[in-house]
C-alpha cells in the first residue's frame, strides 16, 4: 500500500494527496485588541526587550482533573531544565509571575470572542469554564495557560463546501522564547497573559493549498470585526497533518499563511515515510517485538578522535555513549522530509529532551565521512560486535545527558517500528520541520480552582449579536451584486468600514458604490504612505466628508484633502476645504493656462497637453473635477491646431 | 449508591432535568437544546457554591463547558466514565543509612487532589503518595507520615496546638531524627510561636513548611518547600521550631527561620515569609543548609526536652486605630477576657479616650501587654508621656515581640498561672528570641523599589 513515492512540491496533484489519504485542520490564534490582559490590568500589546529583573522556575507534572499524567508534561520534567523569566516593570505585574491569584476576566476580550463565535454561527457556551491547559516547556510561569471555551461548532463556507469548526476558545498568550540553550531556557514575558482566541478546525482539508486558503477565509473573518490585532506575531496558526495510517502531527507556532503549503506537504511527506520505512523494516522482521538496540560508554575506544565535537567533549570531561540499533543499517539515512532524513528525528530528540542543544550532537555509521577516522569507526564495530545489517549512533554529554541521549535514541528507533509518534513539530523557514514536544492530549486539562465559572447570559449574547458585523462571505456577495470592483472586493468586506460603504451608498447619500469602496480602501493606504496614523478615522471621519461631497460643497477630489487634514489637525474645518470652482473661475484658469504654455517654446511639443493640465490643476486641485478640465483643454488643443497654429 | 452521590452538587432543575433523562454524574452523554445546539462529552459532579442553573460537561477535548438546564432538550446516555483521581502510589524506600523524619500533617496542600464538591484543593498525604509526586524526598530521609488534622490553617486552634506539641513530644521520645509539620500559610506563624513555647529545647529540628501555590500546579512551591524542610529535619545541626519556605519568589533556595521571629507578610507572593527585626537562622537549597548564625541552638542525642502544652483561650488582641473608643476594651473585660494584647501605633500608643478603659482593666485584673503595629522596632513607652500614662496604667510593653507571638504567648502564659506578676515575668523572658536585646541594622530591610541601588540590585539578582 506505500507504494506511491512523494514527488516535488510543485508536481503534487490533488489526486496524489488523496491518494496518501491527506488531511489537515487548523489551529488559528488570534490576539484580541483590547487595552489590558487577560487576567489582570497590565497592558496588552506593548513589547519591549529590555527587563528590570529574572525568575527562575522549575515545572513539575501534576495529575489531571480525571487523574491522569500528560505525556508531554512527563517528557518536559525529563528535561530538567532551568526556565529564565526576564520581566519589565511596565509590562508585568505579580499575577503574570504566578505570585499573585488572577483577577475576573477581561470582559471586553470575552465579549470579541463571543462575536467572533457568532460569525462561525456557533453555539456560544451558557457558562464559561476556566480551564488550566498544562504548558511544562516554561511558556507559562504558573504552569498552564488559563483557557475557556466559548463556543462550540459553527462553519465556514469553503468551494462547494462547508469547512465544520471544533470549538473556539479564549486564553492567555504565552511568553516569547528568546533562547533554550542546553538546561537553560530563556523568555520574555511582555505578550504573557494577553487576551487570543484560538479557532480549532476538523481536518476537512484535503490538499496543501486548501489549508492556506481556509486560513486566509478565518483571518479575515476574525479582521472583520475591527477587534483584532494585527501585524506580526498577533495572528499564530499550529497546522495538524495527518496521512492514511499516520497520525495528528501538530506543526506549531506557523508565522505565515504562505508558509503552509510547503510545510503541510513536508508534514505528510515525512509521515508517509516513516510509514514506507516501517514496512521496510517489517518486511526484515523487525517489528517492536523484535526489536533491539543497546548502548555503551566508547570514550575510551575513541579517547585520541580528531573528530572536534567529540574531542571536546572527551577534554571536558563528558562520556560518550554508543548505541547499537540492530537490523538498522541504511536506515539512518532514509528519507524523510526535503533534504532531510531519519537520522534528524533522533537528533532532534537527543537535543530537546537529553538537552545537548550543540549541533551536531550525533553521528551515525550511515554517514562515516568527515566524523571518526575509518580505524575507529572500526574499533567501534568490533566493540559494539556489530554485523554489516546494524548501524551505530554516537552520543556525547556529561554522564546524565550522555545517558538521556542514549535512551532516547533507543525510544525514537523502536517508534520506528510502531508508526508516527504523536508530536508537536516547529515550522523550519525551509518548509520542513522538527520535533518540538510530544502531542499532550486531553489529560493536560485542569479546572482553575482559582476563578468560578461564569455565566453568559442571553441579554449580553443579544448586545454582541447587534453589534457583530455580517459575515464576510455575504458581504462579498452583495459587493459583487452593486459592482465593487474585484481588487476592493474582499478589503472591503474585511473592512472595519463595510458598516460605513453600507450606509454611504443607501438614502439619502447614494453615493456611487465603486468610488466609494475605492475611497474607503485606497485613501487609508494613502494617508499611511504619508506617515499618518490612519487608526484615528472612524466611520465619523468618512460620514462627514461624504456628506460634504454628496451636497456638492467638495469635489471628488477634496475627499482625500479632508481626510488628510482630520489626520494632520484632529479636525476637519471646512471652510479650509478647497471648494468647487465657478464655471468662469474655470474658463478665466484655462484660458490664462493656454496663453502662458503659448508663450513657452517647449522642447516636447508633444507634451503639450500634460503641461497645460499640470498647470491648471496645481492650482485647481480639489476644486474642479479632473476630467471636465481635461476635455476643455483637449478640445481647446484640437480647436488650436485646426486652425494651423 | 445514594442520589447524594450519584448527582453530586445538582440540585434544583438541573437535578429534575438529569432525572429525566437519567443521566449521572460521570455519564457519558450527548446533549441537544433548545436552540439546535448539540455538545458530547462527560457529566462533572457540579460545585456546591456555584448556580443551580447549568449542567457541567467535560468534551472529548478536556475543556468543560456549563450548559442551562432548561435548555436541555435531549439527553441520549452513552455510558459512563468514573474520574479514578490517584496521586500514583509508590512504597516509600528504606535507607538505613539516612535519618527517620516524621511528617505531620495539619492540612495545607502538599500533594493534593481536586474536591469536586467545593471545587477546591484536598491533600493526599501518605509516604507513599508523596514519594510518588516527589521521588527525591527519598534521596534525604526515611518518611513516616501521620495525620492529625485536616483543617485550613485559619481553622487552627488550641486543640491541634496542643494535639500537635503533645505527638512532637512522643515522636521525640521515639528517637525521631527530624519532625516536619505541613501546615497551612495563613497562620503558620502562630503556630510556629506556640510551638516555640510548648516545646523547648528540643534535642532535633522542628520545621513548619507549606506551600503558597497548591501542589495541583506545575509551578507549585510545595515540592521544593517540601524537600528543603525534610532535609532541614533530617540533616541540620538546629534544634529549633522554625519555618522553611522559600526565600525569593524563584525556585533557588529556602530560608529557615526561627518560630519566634517570623510572619507572612505578602498574601500570595511564594516569598512571603521574613524573619522580622532580624536575620534568619539558614539558607537552605537541595544540597547544603547555609546557616547565617552561630548563636541557634543545637542538635543533641539527650531527650531533655520541655513539654508545656498551656492555653488559655479568653484572650483577646486589639489593632489600635485612632478614633478607637472605649467600648472596644469595654466589651472585653466585659466578656471575662483575661488578656489583651494592643497592636499601638509607633513606639507603643493608644489614644487618651482609652485610658478609662485601660484602668478598668488593671482593676478586673486583666493582662495588657502593649506590641508596635509597625512590626519591626521596640515598643518604648518612656519616650512620649502618652507612654508613661499608660505604664501607669497597666499596660505591659513586650520589647520587640511581634504582635502574634505576643499574643500566642500570652495565651500560653495565662494557661499557665493567673498571677499577674508571674504572668509578666513568663512574658519578659524570653524563651527562644521572640525578644531579643538587640535589633541588627540588617533585621530592618524593606527595600524600596525605583531607588536606582535598588533595581541595580534586583537586576543582578534573581528575586
Amino acid at each position: 500500500m506505500y507504494d506511491f513515492e512523494f514527488k516535488p512540491f510543485d508536481e503534487m496533484t490533488p489526486e496524489d494527496y488523496a491518494r496518501v489519504g491527506f488531511m489537515s485542520g487548523l489551529e488559528v490564534h488570534q490576539q484580541l485588541l483590547t487595552d489590558q490582559k487577560l487576567f489582570c490590568r497590565c497592558p496588552a500589546g506593548k513589547y519591549q526587550k529590555s527587563y528590570n529583573a529574572e525568575i527562575l522556575r522549575h515545572m513539575r507534572p501534576t495529575l489531571s482533573e480525571l487523574g491522569e499524567y500528560d505525556g508531554t508534561a512527563l517528557m518536559e520534567f525529563k528535561t530538567k531544565k532551568d526556565i529564565i523569566y526576564r520581566i519589565h516593570y511596565d509590562t508585568v505585574c505579580t499575577y503574570e509571575m504566578d505570585d499573585t491569584p488572577p483577577f475576573q476576566i477581561n470582559e471586553q476580550a470575552l465579549d470579541i470572542a463571543i462575536e467572533v463565535g457568532m460569525l462561525y454561527d456557533a453555539y456560544i457556551v451558557d457558562e464559561l469554564h476556566i480551564a488550566r491547559k498544562q504548558y511544562l516547556d516554561g511558556s507559562i510561569p504558573t504552569g498552564f495557560q488559563r483557557t475557556a471555551i466559548t463556543s462550540v461548532g459553527g462553519r465556514i463556507p469553503y468551494k462547494d463546501r462547508y469547512i465544520n469548526i471544533i470549538q473556539m476558545s479564549i486564553e492567555e498568550d504565552s511568553c516569547r522564547e528568546t533562547s533554550d540553550v542546553g538546561h537553560r531556557r530563556v523568555y520574555l514575558t511582555d505578550r504573557l497573559g494577553m487576551p487570543l482566541i484560538e479557532t480549532v478546525t476538523y481536518p476537512e482539508m484535503k490538499t496543501p493549498q486548501e489549508v492556506a486558503e481556509v486560513n486566509q477565509i478565518l483571518r479575515r473573518l476574525v479582521r472583520s470585526t475591527g477587534r483584532v490585532r494585527t501585524g506580526v506575531g498577533a495572528g499564530r496558526e499550529d497546522v495538524n497533518v495527518s496521512v492514511t495510517g499516520g497520525t495528528r502531527i501538530e506543526i506549531k507556532g506557523v508565522p505565515s499563511i504562505k508558509r503552509i503549503p510547503l510545510l503541510t506537504y513536508n508534514e505528510a511527506m515525512r509521515q508517509w515515510n516513516l510509514l514506507r520505512m516501517r514496512q521496510s523494516l517489517a518486511n526484515k522482521g523487525i517489528t517492536p517485538d523484535t526489536f533491539k538496540a543497546n548502548f555503551e560508554d566508547v570514550t575510551k575506544i575513541i579517547k585520541k578522535t580528531h573528530f572536534k565535537p567529540i574531542a571536546d567533549a572527551i577534554h571536558n570531561g563528558f562520556k560518550v555513549n554508543c548505541v547499537k540499533l540492530d537490523g538498522f543499517a541504511g536506515y539512518l539515512k532514509w528519507q524523510t522530509q526535503t533534504d532531510t532524513y531519519f537520522s534528524k528525528e533522533i537528533s532532534d530528540r537527543v537535543r530537546v529532551i537529553a538537552c545537548l542543544t550543540t549541533l551536531p550532537n550525533i553521528i551515525h555509521s550511515d554517514n562515516i565521512s568527515e566524523t571518526l577516522a575509518s580505524a575507529e569507526w572500526v574499533a567501534l564495530k568490533k566493540f559494539m560486535n556489530v554485523t554489516a545489517d546494524d548501524a551505530l549512533i554516537l552520543v556525547w554529554g556529561d554522564d546524565a545527558d550522555a545517558l538521556m541521549g542514549a535512551n532516547e535514541i533507543i525510544i525514537r528507533a523502536r517508534e520506528a517500528t510502531i508508526g508516527i509518534p504523536s508530536e508537536t513539530r516547529q515550522a523550519y523557514p525551509d518548509g520542513t520541520n522538527g520535533f518540538e514536544r510530544i502531542l499532550p492530549g486531553p489529560e493536560r486539562m485542569y479546572p482553575d480552582t482559582d476563578l468560578p465559572p461564569k455565566p453568559i447570559t442571553d441579554e449580553r449574547k443579544k448586545l454582541i449579536r447587534a453589534r457583530a458585523p455580517e459575515q464576510i462571505w455575504i458581504r462579498t456577495q452583495k459587493y459583487t451584486k452593486l459592482g465593487v470592483p474585484d481588487d476592493l472586493l474582499e478589503e472591503l468586506a474585511v473592512s472595519r468600514f463595510a458598516p460605513s460603504f453600507e450606509l454611504l451608498i443607501a438614502e439619502p447619500f447614494n453615493l456611487d458604490p465603486v468610488f466609494v469602496a475605492s475611497a474607503i480602501i485606497q485613501y487609508p493606504k494613502r494617508l499611511r504612505r504619508r506617515g499618518l496614523p490612519i487608526e484615528k478615522l472612524t466611520h465619523d471621519e468618512f460620514e462627514k466628508v461624504f456628506k460634504l461631497y454628496s451636497s456638492g460643497k467638495i469635489l471628488k477630489d477634496a475627499v482625500l484633502i479632508a481626510l488628510d487634514m482630520f489626520l494632520r489637525n484632529g479636525e476637519i474645518d471646512e471652510s479650509k476645504l478647497p471648494s468647487p470652482c465657478t464655471d468662469e473661475e474655470i474658463n478665466i484658469r484655462v484660458g490664462m493656462a493656454m496663453k502662458q504654455i503659448n508663450h513657452i517654446t517647449l522642447i516636447n511639443p508633444e507634451k503639450k497637453y500634460e503641461i497645460v493640465m499640470g498647470i491648471i490643476m496645481d492650482d485647481l486641485r480639489g476644486r474642479v473635477d479632473g476630467k471636465m478640465v481635461s476635455e476643455m483643454v483637449s478640445s481647446l488643443l484640437n480647436s488650436e491646431m485646426s486652425n494651423g497654429r | 449508591m445514594e442520589d447524594k452521590e450519584l448527582f453530586k452538587g445538582y440540585s434544583s432543575i438541573t437535578l429534575d432535568v438529569m432525572k429525566k433523562w437519567g443521566a449521572f454524574v460521570w455519564s457519558d452523554i450527548d446533549v441537544e437544546t433548545s436552540e439546535g445546539s448539540k455538545y458530547s462529552g462527560i457529566i462533572l459532579p457540579r460545585s456546591e457554591t456555584a448556580d443551580k442553573l447549568h449542567l457541567v460537561l467535560k468534551m472529548a477535548t478536556g475543556y468543560n463547558i456549563g450548559i442551562r438546564a432548561d435548555k436541555i432538550s435531549s439527553i441520549v446516555i452513552k455510558g459512563r466514565k468514573v474520574a479514578n483521581y490517584k496521586i500514583p502510589e509508590k512504597a516509600f524506600p528504606y535507607d538505613k543509612g539516612k535519618p527517620r523524619v516524621k511528617l505531620f500533617g495539619t492540612g495545607g496542600t502538599i500533594a493534593s487532589r481536586l474536591d469536586y464538591r467545593t471545587g477546591a484543593v484536598i491533600p493526599a498525604f501518605s509516604p507513599g503518595e508523596l514519594y510518588g509526586s516527589v521521588p527525591e524526598l527519598a534521596d534525604y530521609c526515611n518518611l513516616e507520615t501521620e495525620k492529625l488534622y485536616g483543617v485550613f490553617s485559619e481553622n487552627m486552634g488550641p486543640e491541634q496546638w496542643i494535639g500537635t506539641a503533645n505527638a512532637i513530644a512522643k515522636e521525640i521520645e521515639k528517637g525521631v531524627k527530624g519532625i516536619v509539620i505541613g501546615h497551612g500559610t495563613d497562620t503558620m506563624h502562630h503556630t510556629a510561636a506556640i510551638l516555640s513555647f510548648m516545646i523547648q529545647n528540643s534535642p532535633v529540628p522542628i520545621v513548619m513548611v507549606g506551600s503558597q501555590r497548591s501542589s495541583d500546579r506545575p509551578s507549585s512551591d510545595a515540592a521544593l518547600n517540601l524537600i528543603h524542610a525534610v532535609k532541614a529535619a533530617g540533616e541540620s545541626d538546629i534544634a529549633e521550631v522554625m519555618v522553611c519556605m522559600f526565600g525569593p519568589t524563584s525556585d533557588s533556595y529556602g530560608l529557615l527561620h526561627r518560630g519566634t521571629r517570623v510572619r507572612k507578610m505578602h498574601s500570595s507572593y511564594r516569598s512571603t515569609f521574613r524573619t522580622i527585626g532580624d536575620i534568619p537562622l539558614a539558607m537552605i537549597d537541595r544540597n547544603k543548609i547555609s546557616p547565617l548564625r552561630q548563636d541557634y541552638k543545637r542538635r543533641r542525642t539527650d531527650n531533655n526536652f520541655i513539654l508545656a502544652p498551656y492555653f488559655e483561650e479568653r484572650v483577646g488582641m486589639v489593632y489600635y486605630y485612632p478614633n478607637m473608643m472605649p467600648d472596644m476594651i469595654d466589651s472585653m473585660i466585659d466578656s471575662g477576657y483575661k488578656g489583651i494584647v494592643i497592636a499601638g501605633t509607633g513606639l507603643g500608643h493608644v489614644n487618651k479616650p482609652l485610658y478609662p478603659a485601660l484602668k478598668r482593666a488593671k482593676d478586673k485584673g486583666v493582662a495588657v501587654y502593649m506590641t508596635v503595629q509597625t512590626l519591626w522596632g521596640y515598643v518604648q513607652m518612656y519616650v512620649y508621656e502618652t507612654g508613661r500614662e499608660m505604664m501607669d496604667l497597666g499596660v505591659v510593653p513586650t520589647a520587640n515581640m511581634l504582635p502574634e507571638v505576643a499574643y500566642m504567648k500570652l495565651c500560653w502564659a495565662l494557661g499557665q498561672s493567673s498571677d499577674l506578676e508571674k504572668v509578666k515575668s513568663i512574658m519578659l523572658d524570653p524563651i527562644n528570641g521572640e525578644t531579643t536585646d538587640r535589633e541588627p541594622s540588617n533585621g530592618y530591610l524593606v527595600y524600596q523599589g525605583g531607588i536606582p541601588e535598588v533595581e541595580e540590585f534586583i537586576s543582578k539578582f534573581r528575586k
